[in-house]
């Protein structure tokens, strides 16, 4: 397929909006999840890393 | 990878030997994903011909029809785990079906957000309560349902049990939305591929709808596989391998 010019490209014969507003919003939602797993992976570890200190704070206050 | 040094499936069955692997696997799959999507899209743009009743606006095919089979084929892949881990009460099952339903509602939100704007300068509408559009509905209706219901029950087991039952039940929905355009008059159009007659589209834009379908089918894998490793922390703290594996100690 020869688009010719970007132009015409993003013009998609008329259709631009609708091609467009598709393929943006499915971007935007794949690099949502992997910003939302990214962030849920380091929250997990900080949490369970000041669980575990907690812990042993505790374990040594009882010894 | 057993004691005997035979590889065996039961050893990763369990959350402590799987989540290595997931985080081995993870990698590859994400990076395959990336190269499929590409090529995928290159094929979608620059290679495949304009349509000859829909000119351009029919190039949204390359996301909607990928977007909705991964939606049905997540279901069912999660409804399967779902079922293993009712049966047989294997947590690791419980956990990848948990891991699947985000990534699945959002490409049952996809594909219903790409069929919109398809169907706008195609039928003249954004929606219709038409048999295919309701039922696809429906599908992002049980995945919400099934992660509320599990997020809603605080014992993690019951929590399971409960969601596998739903996940199953909902399966039914899936030969409904995929046959929906056969056994009901709707505006939707048939299937864009079938097993039984040759294709209708143009080699091109069949090729570049299957290879997005496969980089859409890597990326559920490695998002699915970053997920059950968190859920794997999350639900095995209490065990010292995790302790260990964030550097605490027990």
């Amino acid at each position: 397929m020869n688009w010719g010019s970007w132009q015409n490209f993003f013009a998609m014969g008329g259709y631009g909006l609708y091609v467009w507003g598709s393929y943006a919003v499915t971007l935007i939602v794949l690099i949502a999840e992997i910003v939302a797993l990214t962030t849920r992976r380091r929250g997990v570890i900080a949490q369970l890393a000041k669980y575990y200190a907690a812990r042993r704070r505790n374990d040594e206050t009882k010894t | 990878m057993s004691k005997k040094g035979r590889f065996s499936w039961y050893y990763f069955s369990s959350p402590q030997s799987f989540y290595p692997l997931a985080g081995t696997l993870q990698p590859w799959f994400a990076a395959l994903a990336a190269v499929l999507c590409a090529v995928g899209l290159y094929i979608s743009f620059f290679v495949a011909p304009t349509d000859a009743q829909q000119g351009e606006s029919y190039r949204i095919i390359f996301i909607h029809v990928p977007a909705a089979w991964m939606s049905m084929f997540l279901y069912l892949v999660m409804g399967f785990w779902s079922g293993v881990g009712l049966v047989l009460n294997t947590r690791l099952s419980s956990m990848v079906a948990t891991a699947l339903a985000p990534t699945g509602a959002l490409f049952t939100f996809i594909a219903l957000w790409t069929g919109a704007l398809w169907g706008k300068p195609t039928w003249g509408t954004w929606w219709v309560w038409d048999a295919r559009l309701t039922s696809e509905l429906i599908l992002l209706f049980l995945y919400i349902g099934f992660m509320a219901l599990q997020a809603a029950i605080d014992d993690q087991r019951r929590a399971d049990k409960a969601g596998a039952v739903l996940a199953l039940v909902g399966v039914i929905n899936i030969p409904i939305i995929y046959f929906s355009v056969k056994w009901w008059s709707t505006l939707h159009q048939g299937a864009s591929v079938s097993m039984t007659s040759a294709p209708t589209m143009a080699k091109t834009m069949l090729l570049g709808m299957l290879i997005m379908a496969l980089g859409f089918w890597m990326y559920s894998i490695a998002a699915t596989l970053a997920r059950v490793r968190c859920v794997i922390l999350e639900r095995e703290r209490h065990t010292d391998w995790v302790a260990a594996e964030i550097g605490g100690q027990t």
